[in-house]
């Protein structure tokens, strides 16, 4: 069976669409790490510095794998891997 | 035109690196990029503020000038922060902690000059990546001796190690294409709002520049010298 170009081309787009979904599980992850470091710094205020930047650090970890689902979507787009 | 490198998606958005003029590589078509010239106006920059700086500092005086106070504040923090995180090894890792820190900062800023970010391109940033990956191996056989490296590598049992080692090799791929992906995710939406929005684009998107361009490249910048700086002090061990 061969598809032509066009058909290709749609179903990369809504491949790249699905890939972008995996943004949902850093969002989370992000929102729950963002959500402790509040409760830390009411807890104790002193350590705010040292709690926003192992904050960050952990967020900044968790957000690779949303990540990964967008350089998918990127290459799908823009590098048309699925054309002949 | 060889597709791959350049490929945008309508005319008018524009995100993807160019080709300006080919060379021939010993018999390989090789291309000077966009990438390539914003490399070299970076660091151009970078160079020129170094000899700048080398020469207030040989001037130095006991009441610093203006200049020389902003080189000791820049100096004096990227000291702090590899010794909060390093201790006792921070004196050796502090110059190259803090010449890349300078270097991907800068790279991620200049998009706000209207280049297009160094880092926005895999080639850039999977070397540094490599460069932590060399530095982190060659401080653990350091430290750790041959001994150390292989019981590291056994970790709870001898079986793990394919897994140990599929680890140590994640390592700084997952640290370039973090560091990538973040930079080129700004670069896409800037161009998706410039070229999409262009005739609303007024004003407004300078608050998008400040989030995706100075916050995002300040915060991935941090995070790549603190994550190297970790596994760095995490392979010296503790002596």
């Amino acid at each position: 069976m061969d598809f032509n170009e066009n058909f290709i081309l749609g179903c990369s787009a809504i491949g790249a669409g699905l890939a972008v979904i995996a943004g949902i599980g850093p969002g989370v992850g992000q929102g729950i790490a963002a959500g402790h470091a509040a409760a830390a710094v009411g807890r104790n205020p002193g350590a705010k510095s040292d709690i926003t930047s192992t904050m960050l650090l952990g967020q900044a970890v968790a957000e690779t794998t949303g990540l990964y689902g967008l350089l998918i979507a990127m290459l799908l787009l823009f590098v048309k891997p699925l054309l002949p | 035109m060889p597709n791959g490198i350049w490929l945008g998606a309508a005319a008018d958005i524009d995100f993807m690196v160019h080709g300006v003029f080919p060379y021939s590589f010993f018999g390989h078509t090789v291309w000077i990029t966009t990438t390539h010239i914003c490399l070299f106006i970076v660091l151009l920059v970078l160079i020129g503020f170094a000899i700048a700086a080398n020469r207030a500092m040989k001037h130095a005086t006991e009441v610093p000038g203006f200049f020389q106070n902003i080189v000791e504040l820049i100096v004096e923090m990227l000291d702090n922060m590899v010794k909060s995180t390093m201790g006792k090894s921070a004196a050796k890792f502090a110059n190259y902690i803090g010449a890349i820190f300078i270097f991907i900062l800068i790279s991620n800023i200049s998009g706000l000059f209207g280049l297009r970010p160094p880092t926005a391109d895999y080639g850039v940033t999977l070397p540094l990546g490599l460069l932590t990956f060399i530095l982190i191996h060659y401080n653990k056989l350091k430290h750790q001796k041959l001994s150390g490296v292989l019981k590291g590598l056994c970790d709870p049992w001898p079986i793990w190690a394919p897994i140990n080692i599929i680890g140590d090799i994640a390592v700084p791929i997952s640290l370039s294409l973090r560091l990538f992906a973040n930079v080129l995710s700004g670069v896409v939406m800037m161009a998706l709002v410039y070229g999409l929005l262009r005739f609303i684009a007024i004003g407004w998107p300078a608050a998008l520049h400040v989030y995706f361009d100075l916050f995002s490249g300040a915060i991935q910048t941090y995070v790549f010298c603190m994550l190297t700086m970790t596994y760095i002090s995490d392979a010296i061990g503790d002596e």
